[in-house]
Order: C-alpha cells, then structure tokens, then sequence
C-alpha cells in the first residue's frame, strides 16, 4: 500500500475539477486521480501511490543522479 | 524477488549498475577516513529497508557503517482499536474497505476475530481495495450498503482521500476511518524521546518528500545535527545517499541533500498540500507501541463531518497499549531498538504466511521484509 511506483500515463480525463488518468503499470493498467499541478500528459512517466498521481518524473533524471555521484567523488579524491 | 542468495543479489546488483563498486569503494574510502568511528545511518522508509535487504546492502557497508531500520511503516503504527471497532461493523452488516496490507492486521489484545480477514471468514462484510478511487466505485454500485473506508497511510496517501472529499466527489453511503499518520512528527519523537537510538544520519522517504517537499527535513540538520539525504529507492540511489552521509561526516558539516532530485521538489506538490490542509486538521495521534506523539495524526476537519466514520460510528483514538500483543517488539522495531531477529517469535510464531505481530502483516513492516529476504539476512549475520 505505501508503495510509490513509476508508471506511464496512457489516457487523462477531467470530470469536474478532478482529474483522472489511466496509468501502466508494467502492463497492468489502472484509474487514479491526478493529485499534481504539474504538467503531465500522455506519454510522460509519473510517480503513483495508493492510487493518485504525486510526482512526475522529470527525464534529466540519470543526468541528474550522475551529477551528485561526481560532486560526491570529485571532492573525495581531491 | 525474495529468496535469492545474497551472491546472485549482489551479482545481479552489478551487471545493472556498473557504477556500484566505484561507489562502495568511495563509502568505504570515507568510513576509513572517519577512524573508528561508528556511523548509525537510520532509512525512514519501508521501501527503502526493503532495497537494503533484499539486495544484500548491509553486506556491503563497511564495519563502522550500520543501517537501521526505521519508522516507516504506517499499517504498523495504526491502532488497534481502529481494527476492533471496524471489525464490530463488518460483523453488523457495514462494509469495510481496506488496502490489502490492513487486511491482516491484529486488534488488540484477545480480540477475536483478531483481524478484518478473519471477520471476513466469519461472514463479516470487508472488500480490499487498490486505492480510495476504486472504494468510492465501488460503494457507487452498491448503493443500498453502508460502507467504511479505512483510511491509512502517510502524507503519500493523504491526497487519494483528501481530493475526492475536498470536492465532494464521494457517495453519500460512505464514510473515512482516517488513520493517517505524519512523518516529519515521528522523525522528531524519536530523536527527542529515543535516547536509547543513536542515529547519526538519515535517508529520508523519497515519496513522501515529493508531497511534502525536501525542506520539511531541514529541522533535522537544524536542530539535531544530523545529515540527512532525500533518497529515490534503487539500490544505486541508496548507495549515494550513505555515501552523502558520509561526506558530510567527514567534512563535519551536517546538511540536507536532495538525491531524488528527479521526483523530489523542495516545496513538494502545491496542489497535494493545498487540498490534504483543506481537509485534514493536525491533532496529536496514538502511534501503535510507541505512545501519542504530538502533531503526528490527521483527522477531517468539521466541515466535513459528514463523510467521518470517526463521528458517526464512535471510533475513537484509545492510547492504552491494549494494541500491544503479548511478546510481540514491533514497537521497538518500528523505533530501530531492536533487530526483527531480536525477537523471539521471528520467524517461529509470526511469519508472513501466519503473522503475529503488525510488523509481519505489511509489506513495509521490518519483520515481514526480513522474512521475506531470510537468505540474505542470513549471510550477513
């Protein structure tokens, strides 16, 4: 149940000021409500928990993990 | 997943990811550089002790880096008053819905049935769902019940109920049990009322930070001291956050470290926040084991009172410990006292096919995750 899990977005709809989205879950596909402001659509990969969209993912994400990884290593071997 | 060796764990861990020896060598080059020192890294998250365990991590740590298992899971700190008194309902012909990881949950001491499932075995009325959105379907079809939705969980789950309630997009047969428990609180609890748990970092939950924001923790690097790093939950992403921890350790400057930077905002989602303080109002909650930790609990604001199990049943908070099961440490392990092995009814009364205790009920409850991952526990100890 406390289990975020990335998923793709693959229909969004609005009934009055919530809006809802079927996701893909690795090939199982599933309603939830959209809980973010932030723009997504179909296509873009998000983060849904019990049910509801809390966060995109934002796709600098490797570029941004390997920046900490430098900053964390450079400094180290300096 | 579970079950595997901590060699072909450890293996498969390298060939996806081959920068993970380079970051080893750079936690274990950093811990040297500490001396003696011993370092008490606490992960907040279930999910995050699962990543720990199931892929062998600890194995990797160096002697004077120990993880610690801590408070995060919510099934384990939900009372067990709520669960007796949800149980009595189910009997009386209300329909209780629950996520699957409440489904098992014990009631308190001697109760019986000691759980919606074994009420449910008894004829009792009790549906388990995937998400609220499919509860308030559901209770639609079934226009002529009276329905329950238990409601726990973290800031993470919060919104599934807070924006169906906000605007009103909720059938009137059914109501919210709201057990939901706030992170951040328990965080500080532990550090002011645990002496007896050294931690000396923290790899903060990465969802809930993502609705609640990465400065939320700032007060544990502002008034303890503590390093902490906001972590996503792959293996690599947990390897970089000790070794954040680290660096900070030796360079003694404590700080607040966004490694998830790519769901995690500082401020969090807006619009989760917005609606969960629209809905919810903060009150002092009873956390099973531990006791009543301020601030820590949310419950329906007056206006709407209408969709309030809590009101309309007479479900109320009692933190009396009459939760706490004979012989049964999930309070202590939830607090990272001791060690799911500590116990003497690991793996001997309470396994994750019969569990005792609420730690072994949820999938993100320490013991369930250890038992789940015996092969690498094992190895390591």
């Amino acid at each position: 149940m406390c289990l975020g899990v990335p998923a793709k977005i693959v229909r969004k709809w609005g009934e009055g000021a919530i809006t809802y989205a079927e996701v893909d879950l690795g090939g199982v596909t599933k309603e939830v409500i959209v809980a973010t402001d932030e723009e997504v659509g179909v296509g873009d990969y998000v983060i849904v928990h019990a049910g509801i969209v809390i966060s995109k993912i934002s796709e600098d994400e490797l570029e941004e993990t390997l920046k900490l990884y430098k900053e964390l290593s450079l400094e180290e071997t300096s | 997943m579970s079950g595997m060796d901590l060699k072909t764990r450890l293996r498969e861990l390298f060939v996806k990811n081959p920068e993970t020896p380079e970051i080893v060598r750079l936690i274990k080059e950093l811990a040297r550089r500490l001396g003696g020192e011993v370092v008490k890294i606490m992960d907040f998250c279930g999910t995050h002790e699962w990543t720990i365990t199931s892929y062998g991590l600890r194995s990797l740590m160096p002697e004077n880096v120990e993880l610690i298992a801590g408070p995060g899971c919510p099934v384990c700190v939900t009372p067990g008053h709520y669960v007796e008194g949800l149980v009595k309902l189910a009997l009386e012909g209300v329909n209780v819905f629950t996520y699957g990881d409440a489904f098992k949950l014990p009631s308190v001491k001697g109760a019986k049935p000691r759980s919606l499932a074994e009420a449910k075995m008894l004829g009792g009325k009790v549906t388990v769902v995937y998400s609220f959105l499919d509860a308030i379907k559901e209770a639609g079809r079934r226009g002529s019940e009276e329905h329950v939705f238990f409601a726990v969980g973290f800031e993470t789950t919060m919104p599934a109920v807070a924006e169906p309630v906000y605007n009103m997009a909720i059938p009137k047969n059914l109501t919210i049990l709201s057990a939901h428990r706030l992170t951040p609180p328990i965080m500080r609890y532990l550090l002011e009322n645990v002496r007896e748990v050294r931690v000396d970092g923290i790899i903060a939950p990465g969802h809930v930070s993502a609705v609640i924001g990465y400065k939320e923790w700032e007060f544990l690097v502002r008034d303890f001291n503590i390093p902490t790093v906001v972590s996503g939950f792959e293996p690599v992403d947990v390897l970089l956050a000790i070794l954040a921890v680290l660096k900070c350790k030796v360079e003694g400057k404590p700080s607040l470290i966004n490694e998830y930077v790519r769901v995690v905002k500082p401020d969090g989602n807006l619009r989760a926040k917005k609606i969960i303080n629209e809905v919810f109002k903060t009150v002092d909650s009873y956390w099973r084991g531990i006791g009543v930790v301020p601030s820590s609990g949310a419950l329906l604001r007056e206006r709407f009172a209408d969709f309030d199990a809590s009101l309309r049943y007479g479900i109320v908070e009692r933190p009396d410990f009459s939760d706490v099961l004979p012989g049964c440490r999930c309070g202590e392990v939830t607090l990272g006292k001791v060690k799911p092995t500590s116990c003497p009814l690991f793996m001997k009364a309470c396994t994750p096919e019969n569990p005792y205790g609420p730690c072994m009920v949820s999938s993100e409850g320490t013991c369930r995750i250890w038992a789940e991952n015996l092969h690498t526990i094992l190895t390591e100890l």
